[in-house]
């Protein structure tokens, strides 16, 4: 199964900055479908960003993060060719994680 | 007989192989799903109306305006379902980010956690139901500081 994440990590200068959008429908459970129903909420909550084991960024999401996340964060410390862990949890509990290398 | 013999040394190479793989597979560790921990997720924070009462159920504080956090973002949002939203800061030691959009039903829309080493900076697309303020909290030093953008939404974000 292909991922839900697609992740683009660049070093430039000592930081690496990296950019993630992650397929999810991120559903508030505010809105109705067209049959009038509530559609129940269905969204990431927790999604980390992991660099040689450690987290070097965790985003804490709500129901109001648009469908299909984007993210981007920058930090420092590492090189081209590392290894990086994006991960993310829902509030169904489904999961997903992929490995990135850093260009 | 030689055809018997031959046909069991076949199977008995083929059975082995079968095994060999097996014995394989089971010696390399299968990938396990590193699924981080929603145990620590602010089913409060996140379920609270309001700016100042979300901040302070997040932080435990009230946040004081900040000229040094810069928040970019559109004025005029033509889709309320997705308007990029980007804070970067120049206030120290900062530790962590808060994305709140005031007029949404629960005003919390994510919280970020910047360990040492990670720029205090994010990019995000968040939904808004109508026009609105949209407030970037920034902790630094241990203190809340904050810093408000409006938005106008001309189509909502939240369906219905």
């Amino acid at each position: 199964m292909a991922s839900s994440i697609r992740v683009r990590a660049v070093e430039s200068g000592g930081v690496t900055s990296l950019k993630a959008l992650v397929r999810h429908p991120m559903d508030s459970g505010f809105v109705k479908d067209s049959a009038g129903n509530i559609v129940p909420a269905h969204f990431i909550q927790v999604l980390t960003i992991s660099h040689n084991g450690k987290q070097v960024f965790i985003a804490d999401w709500g129901p109001a993060v648009s469908k299909d996340p984007f993210l981007e964060c920058r930090f420092e410390g590492a090189k081209k060719g590392d290894k990086l862990t994006i991960s993310w949890i829902d509030n169904k509990g489904e999961s997903d994680s992929t490995e990135a290398t850093i260009a | 007989m030689i055809d018997q013999t031959r046909r069991g040394f076949l199977k008995g190479v083929l059975g082995a192989g079968v095994a060999g793989i097996a014995l394989g597979s089971g010696l390399i560790p299968l990938r396990v799903e590193a699924a981080p921990d929603a145990s620590n997720w602010s089913k409060k924070a996140f379920s609270t109306p309001g700016v100042d009462d979300t901040i302070s159920e997040l932080y435990g504080m009230e946040a004081v305006e900040s000229d040094k956090i810069s928040m970019d973002l559109p004025t005029i949002a033509q889709n309320g379902a997705v308007v990029p939203v980007t804070v970067e800061t120049s206030l120290p030691n900062v530790t962590g980010i808060a994305l709140l959009v005031a007029q949404n039903p629960n005003a919390l829309a994510a919280t970020f956690e910047i360990p040492k080493g990670t720029l205090p900076f994010v990019s995000n697309r968040l939904k808004m139901a109508e026009t609105t303020d949209v407030v970037a909290v920034v902790i630094s030093d241990g203190k809340a500081y904050k810093a408000t953008q409006n938005v106008k939404v001309t189509v909502g974000g939240c369906g219905g």
